[in-house]
């Protein structure tokens, strides 16, 4: 089984985003960036899916070589192959897609792995834009994911529950938390991925179709009242919410 | 400018996402000259189709078919895009639902079109549509423009207010597409609902529990109280780690982000990724004993004190005002 696994260099979610000189991007100084956590979900994924019915699996990224980090740890991980996608201008979901379907046509997958979004842009487009590119049916946000040999049956989160859904082979999934409990890469893992090689390939030229005009802070919230140290400001919270927010 | 507002519907009831999304699409098209048509698929919804009118759609254009009953990823991504295309227009909304969020990046590659996902404000300028998006989970803000011929927009549910009905039935039209079984590719077999209570991405009042609650079986006090407001449960992701609830309610940035008119928080601290998700909530109430967690430099009101304490009060003292 040919297995592709698309993955992202993010900033940790700890950190505390400031906008950078341009006013279209976050200040990139003294920002710690990781493997996007839903990326680690998608990586476990694959491999579990090659130990199971034989394989490789190839992890691909686009962007500067900052993402090299990100390839090694999914390296580490277990994936047999890494590949960038050496190209660090802005992109939109449409671009980065079309970047990524391009490169991974050439490779005929059986199953093309995503986290369900990058928590950066937060624009969870990209892996069922990369199916569409494709031509594959896919199953976004998948908890839980079975293969018989032919048809794919996934859950998928939906608001208040969840939705079985088949499709065939091969197709796009995009993991969401719960499907697995990622691995941590082993200490022979680590060493073995410092000498195995990344290849390196140029992608097909950006080509936005979204423009950022300028980026922002959120309207900082400022802290209220506190209302009370005991049980006594019970009723007075609630006279607060029901008379001067209204909003019970 | 036309635009094609998606109005979701689940067992042929309009989400309300539905509403907010016709009545967003009706905001623009007021500033443009333009006009709104809705498009609404399903197994049997040209019932339900004219109500669209009354949130400021001119026409419905209504796609039956027995297999549409569930979600398809694939045979709603060719309706929509020949409804595009069929109506001439401009401009496509789509609720950044779970479902939205899986059909309209397909929709964008068909139409060969930008998309601007999980928008929160919409404004218009020469004639252009700028959206406002959220980025790191709403660490920061974005307004961006979308490029292409047909532009593809996602709206965040529960952010656009729909408002009222004002009772206009709009005209609705059958579109016939014969669908094969090769649109029906990839097909939900089976819907399940975990809990019948609200997603907290959809409800008007969320109540999050936090670590602080010491372990799953202290949940019930989030519970009551949730149900005593009508509100969805949310929880932290710490609370999700120890694997005390599900991560489906988790609220922050590698959970939900929500943005309710009532957030209460409670034994939360706060962690940046925590406040990401929830700090654009209208109110947002802080029940926690220690005075300095960061929950407190967003809230509204907070009360410092013992959860265990303050909540099984607060859920007495809810019934009473609301009336139950």
């Amino acid at each position: 089984m040919n297995i592709v696994v698309c993955i992202n260099h993010v900033p940790d979610t700890e950190t505390k985003v400031k906008i950078g000189p341009d006013g279209k991007s976050i200040d990139r100084t003294g920002v710690n960036f990781i493997l996007n956590p839903y990326d680690e979900i998608a990586i476990e994924e694959s491999l579990r899916l090659k130990e199971k019915n034989g394989g490789q699996v190839m992890a691909v990224s686009l962007g500067g070589d900052t993402h090299r980090e990100t390839l090694r740890k999914a390296l580490a991980m277990g994936v047999d192959k890494a590949v960038l996608l050496k190209d660090d201008t802005p992109r939109d979901s449409f671009s980065v897609a079309q970047a990524l379907a391009d490169y991974i046509k050439g490779v005929s997958p059986d199953m093309v792995f995503f986290g369900k979004q990058s928590v950066d842009s937060d624009d969870a487009a990209v892996g069922m834009m990369v199916a569409e590119m494709l031509g594959f049916p896919s199953v976004s946000v998948a908890v839980k994911l079975e293969f018989d040999g032919t048809t794919i049956k996934a859950e998928r989160e939906i608001e208040g529950g969840h939705e079985k859904v088949e499709c065939s082979m091969p197709a796009v999934i995009t993991a969401q938390k719960g499907l697995n409990e990622p691995r941590y890469p082993s200490l022979k893992g680590i060493m073995g991925a410092k000498s195995k090689p990344i290849e390196e390939v140029q992608p097909t030229p950006a080509q936005p179709k979204v423009e950022v005009l300028v980026m922002k802070k959120p309207p900082a919230k400022s802290a209220g009242k506190i209302v009370g140290t005991d049980v006594g400001a019970v009723p007075e919270l609630v006279r607060l919410l029901h008379e001067e927010a209204k909003v019970i | 400018m036309k635009i094609l507002a998606f109005a979701e519907q689940r067992d042929n009831e309009f989400k309300k996402s539905a509403f907010e999304v016709v009545r967003a699409a009706k905001t623009v098209a007021e500033q443009t000259s333009g006009e709104v048509v809705a498009l609404v698929i399903g197994n049997s919804v040209a019932a339900i189709a004219p109500d669209l009118g009354g949130f400021g759609a001119v026409k419905v254009v209504v796609v039956e078919d027995p297999r549409l009953a569930t979600y398809s990823t694939t045979a709603y991504t060719r309706i929509v895009t020949e409804a595009v295309k069929k109506e001439g227009a401009t401009h496509l909304f789509i609720p950044a639902s779970s479902l939205g969020k899986d059909l309209a990046p397909r929709v964008a590659v068909r139409l060969d079109a930008g998309l601007a996902t999980d928008c929160t404000a919409l404004s218009v300028d020469g004639g252009e549509v700028i959206a406002t998006r959220p980025v790191y989970a709403g660490k920061a803000m974005t307004d961006v423009k979308v490029t292409s011929n047909v532009k593809v927009f996602s709206l965040r549910p529960n952010v656009f207010s729909a408002g009222s009905s004002n009772g206009t039935k709009a005209t609705v039209e059958k579109f016939t597409i014969l669908l094969s079984d090769a649109d029906f590719a990839s097909r939900v077999t089976e819907v399940s609902k975990s809990t019948g209570r609200l997603d907290v991405t959809e409800a008007d009042i969320v109540v999050s529990g936090g670590r602080g609650l010491k372990g799953p079986e202290n949940f019930k006090l989030i519970e009551d109280l949730a149900t005593a407001l009508g509100a969805a449960v949310g929880v932290s992701r710490a609370v999700v780690d120890a694997g005390w609830r599900p991560h489906d309610e988790q609220v922050g940035q590698t959970g939900k982000t929500v943005s309710p008119s009532l957030y209460v928080a409670v034994a939360i601290s706060g962690a940046i990724q925590h406040l990401a998700g929830m700090s654009s909530s209208k109110y947002i109430v802080a029940v926690n004993k220690d005075k300095d967690a960061p929950i407190f430099q967003v809230a509204d009101y907070g009360i410092v004190a013992d959860a265990f304490e303050i909540i099984p009060a607060l859920t007495e003292e809810v019934k009473k005002v609301v009336g139950t």
